[in-house]
């Protein structure tokens, strides 16, 4: 077995053991990167040189004794975080050039817990998209059929840990875009509670819906990414000041008498036949280790779609108003004044997805539209998080699935903007919420592709999820694989 | 027809924090070009705003000096628009829940106290500033300005002519600075005015159509661009014409306004709150621990100058026109003890040099005690009020205390009759032809020997004794 297939607690176990070096480790990662990226195409910016540098000086502090939460570990990052030094497109030509001279929050504890980067990973264009599929950088295929997506926004990150090009890696998730390709990668990605984890430095979206979170092989590897992540940041207002537990606490533990809750209003006309059976699947094997299960009612989950993509792109609208060629990024050489400049810098920089965005939001922000549409959004979105709440009072965790179907055809949605939005159906409402859920591998469709379940539970509460995921994992029946690449 | 003008302004200040609202630059003027910026307020992607919390403070004096209601929760918003300046493409304001509200100045037009309303006060962002080359078809863009924290202060459409606009703008300034959170420099733009200006026949309940008048940076300026646009209001009017809504840019060195944008050029901001800012939340308590640091208010010194110290209405006004001003005067009250003395003294000789010099107070080569003194010397009677002019220059230009002067110029005051007689004598011997004029009628010549003598004496006999001994002296 090669060391790149291994999970970061293994490979931690290995290194402190002296069994293996991060030079090894990076090495074998490159080499599988060497081996397939050119099929799968999971990063916009390989750091091959750096990395190795990384890897050598990691290698130098465990041998002096110094043992760090990811010492020596190979990462890769999506290219929404700023990395100071390294190139930051967001997937975008308007920002193909941009180097920021800082580092993301998270970015920065990343490189002090001694992780090694490999890389900058592809996704949709700012990360607007279910598919990896709006890039300025060209698509990502999926690790398991290379003539499907691999999911998005977070396509890349999710595609480079189930290829094996990295051990781990960094997501943002604003309406799914950890969970959903997670789940069609057959991979673990985590979506924090709201203001767990800092956003400093994680190119806006939607603010009030983006989280950062990891994609890893396993529920463990999840609890140690997180042990760095997580935690206040005073250059968020938005970050919360409460203390982070030892997430590997959760792992292992007894799940007899939880409560876990199945939303009706998630199992749904549409759904792929395999999926449901999947998620049907979990439930027994929770029910067999004395979980108790019930239904739960969120009456209000038909406004979702609305809701989110109402104040998404309202969000986006102003977050993107900063690429406007003045300062950094591409700039048309075309503009015969201030304002041509603007029109042709933005008409040829973004993407059609990202300016069909653009163009809804201001829509919805408008004088004379703002209280039917952003309002009355805002409004709905308290009562959707009054449903969770009343929910998470009888149970401390619901189970859905993650995305209704498998990953399906390069192209297949591409021109229905609409049919794209409904992958994220039952991955909107947790952002809305600014609650945590995890999508967990559940098994596999006839196709043999990778089907997640997506668990949830309240503001906070990583731990109930850890917990309850680490033990299905642990006695799941369905048979593990690796993709044939 | 007789127009009433109707006029409200938007009063931009900029707060004297050290830092920025946002980040932690600072926000010192007259530094290099974006020497004080950072990924922050240069809206580099994925940067995050955090408030500084001297910003709320520092308005919060402001709503409370202006008798407004201090909202529990504030909530920022942003204001979107495209300008280079502009580097988010968002300018964060407030919008819904701003942070005062419902508050109201009083001041004295011509003796009559005039109420004016304050309908809100916000906290938001300066914007940059934009350099254009006069060569080159090329402009710059200097960000020191961008995230300086500014107050904007709306009145209520209160105000009926020119002159009250100029009065409420002298006023609210003059508490900015009581205040100490803004330092009211018009031309560097630390205060900035735009005014919303109507006119209706007089009687008219109904407003007329506004306009908005930008760029007048100096209060005269305002008070001519206001004349000037009710005027022109009143000439559409009365050719039969109707007034657009419309914003019109003053241009000082014409005497004019133009047209800059109308109506259907306004900018749609797309309000909407902030999700990078939490709400602002403003206990009871937080705001009675910044009532309690708010200093006596202008309007109340001037009161208190009047009804304490019994000075005329227009000697208090001078003297509280500034915090320092009046610390000084009171100071050198406590000295000397001659408040009217004090007055004279510091409106005259001590305004006067100071504004030639351009100095402030505090660089003032004469201080309370110094002045207090002297002032103490002249009631004493051991220097003349005329004395006290030469010794009043020569504590400016060198700073020695009064009585050094005195003492080193040999200037203390002859009181000695004997003396001042002698020197009478002598005069009147010196001018006999004057001395029969003024003995056969000819009163004016009276001024004639005071001078002679004064001048015998070296400007230092005590005048009073003086002309004492001048009418026994000379009468026939």
């Amino acid at each position: 077995m090669e060391l790149c297939e291994l999970t970061i607690h293994e490979l931690l176990n290995r290194l402190a053991a002296g069994e293996t070096t991060s030079e090894k480790i990076t090495e074998s990662v490159f080499r599988r990167i060497a081996g397939v990226e050119e099929r799968v195409h999971s990063f916009i910016t390989l750091l091959e040189e750096p990395a190795m540098e990384a890897a050598r000086e990691e290698d130098r502090a465990i041998g002096q004794g110094v043992r760090k939460p990811l010492g020596g570990i190979p990462l890769a990052i999506k290219d929404l975080l700023c990395t100071k030094g390294i190139r930051t497109t967001c997937g975008s030509r308007i920002l193909e050039n941009f180097i920021p001279p800082y580092d993301a929050t998270v970015v920065r504890k990343l490189r002090d817990a001694g992780a090694v980067f490999v890389g900058k990973t592809n996704m949709d264009e700012f990360a607007m998209g279910s598919s990896t599929e709006t890039s300025h950088f060209g698509i990502t295929r999926n690790p398991w059929d290379l003539e499907r997506i691999p999911g998005g926004s977070s396509g890349g990150s999710a595609a480079a840990v189930a290829a094996d090009e990295c051990i781990a890696a960094i997501g943002s998730d604003t309406g799914g875009s950890i969970r959903q390709p997670a789940s069609l990668c057959g991979i673990v990605g985590l979506k924090p509670t709201y203001g767990r984890v800092s956003r400093f430095g994680l190119v806006a979206f939607a603010s009030s819906l983006d989280q950062i979170g990891p994609f890893t092989k396993d529920v463990e590897d999840c609890s140690v990414m997180m042990n760095v992540i997580a935690g206040y940041d005073p250059r968020e207002s938005t970050s919360v000041p409460r203390e982070v537990p030892d997430y590997r606490t959760f792992l292992g533990q007894d799940v007899k008498g939880m409560t876990v809750g199945i939303p009706k209003e998630y199992f749904i006309e549409g759904i792929d036949p395999e999926v449901s059976s999947a998620i049907r699947g979990v439930v027994k094997t929770l029910e067999g280790l004395g979980v108790s299960v019930r239904e739960v009612s969120l009456p209000h989950t038909e406004y979702c779609v609305a809701i989110y993509y109402l104040i998404a792109p309202a969000e986006a609208s102003s977050n993107l108003a900063r690429y406007d060629g003045v300062r950094y990024g591409f700039r048309s050489r075309d503009g015969r004044d201030l304002m041509d400049m603007y029109k042709k810098t933005r008409s040829e920089g973004f993407g059609t997805e990202v300016k069909r965005r653009i163009m809804i939001g201001t829509y919805g922000l408008s004088a004379g539209y703002y209280d039917a549409y952003y309002k009355k959004a805002s409004q709905v979105r308290a009562l959707l998080k009054r449903d969770f709440d009343e929910a998470f009072r009888e149970c401390d965790v619901l189970i859905t699935p993650t995305s209704p179907t498998p990953a399906f055809r390069i192209g297949e949605k591409m021109d229905d903007p609409l049919q794209m939005y409904l992958c994220d159906i039952f991955t909107l409402s947790t952002n809305l919420a600014g609650i945590p859920g995890i999508s967990v591998p559940c098994g596999f469709s006839g196709a043999g592709l990778p089907i997640g379940a997506q668990f949830l539970a309240g503001h906070f509460e990583e731990g109930k999820l850890l917990r309850l995921a680490s033990a299905y994992e642990k006695h799941a029946d369905f048979e593990k694989r690796r993709p044939a690449l | 027809m007789e127009y009433e003008p109707v006029i409200g302004l938007e009063v931009h200040a900029q707060l004297l924090t050290d830092s920025k609202i946002f980040c932690g630059c600072s926000t010192r003027f007259g530094v290099p070009p974006n020497r004080n910026s950072c990924c922050i307020c240069l809206g580099m992607p994925g940067v995050l705003p955090v408030l500084n919390r001297k910003v709320v403070e520092f308005a919060m004096k402001m709503g409370l000096a202006t008798n407004c209601r201090i909202n529990p929760f504030n909530i920022f918003a942003r204001k979107n628009y495209f300008y280079p300046d502009l580097p988010k493409g968002y300018q964060i304001s407030q919008y819904a829940e701003p942070l005062a509200e419902d508050g109201y100045i009083d001041m004295d037009m011509n003796g009559k106290r005039k109420r004016v309303g304050i309908i809100r006060i916000h906290v938001e962002e300066d914007a940059g500033k934009l350099v254009h080359d006069e060569h080159a078809p090329s402009s710059y863009v200097d960000f020191n300005r961008t995230g300086v924290p500014l107050i904007e202060i709306v009145s209520a459409p209160d105000m009926r002519s020119a002159e009250e606009a100029e009065a409420y703008l002298r006023r609210l300034h003059e508490i900015l600075i009581y205040l100490e959170i803004c330092d009211g420099n018009m031309e560097e733009g630390s205060f900035r005015c735009d005014a919303n200006v109507s006119i209706r026949p007089r009687g008219e309940e109904k407003f007329g159509t506004r306009t908005e008048l930008k760029n007048m940076n100096s209060f005269r300026n305002v008070r001519r661009a206001l004349e000037y646009e009710i005027k022109r209001q009143q000439y559409v009017l009365e050719n039969g014409g109707t007034v657009i809504q419309e914003t019109r840019l003053w241009n000082d060195s014409q005497g004019q306004s133009h047209s800059m944008r109308g109506k259907e050029e306004a900018h749609d901001y797309r309000y909407f709150p902030d999700p990078d800012l939490v709400r602002v939340e403003i206990s009871e308590a937080w705001v009675e621990e910044v009532r309690r640091t708010l200093p006596e208010l202008p309007l109340v010194k001037r009161e208190r100058f009047v009804s304490q110290y019994e000075l005329p209405p227009y000697d208090a006004g001078v003297l509280t026109s500034s915090r320092a001003l009046a610390d000084f005067f009171e100071e050198t009250v406590k000295r000397c003890g001659s408040p009217k003395a004090a007055s004279n003294w510091i409106m005259g000789d001590f305004l006067g040099h100071l504004n030639q010099e351009r100095k402030a107070i505090a660089d003032s080569p004469v201080t309370p005690e110094t002045l207090g003194d002297m002032i103490r010397m002249i009631g004493d009677g051991t220097i003349s009020g005329k004395i006290a002019k030469e010794v009043f220059e020569e504590m400016w230009s060198s700073g020695k205390p009064p009585a050094r002067i005195v003492e080193e110029k040999g200037l203390v005051q002859i009181t000695d009759t004997a003396f001042l007689e002698k020197a009478i004598d002598e005069v009147m011997q010196a001018n006999p032809g004057q001395l029969e004029q003024y003995r056969s009628g000819k009163d004016k010549l009276f001024g004639f020997f005071v001078g002679q003598t004064m001048k015998r004496t070296g400007g230092k006999a005590n005048p009073a004794l003086l002309n004492e001994l001048l009418k026994k002296k000379l009468a026939p």
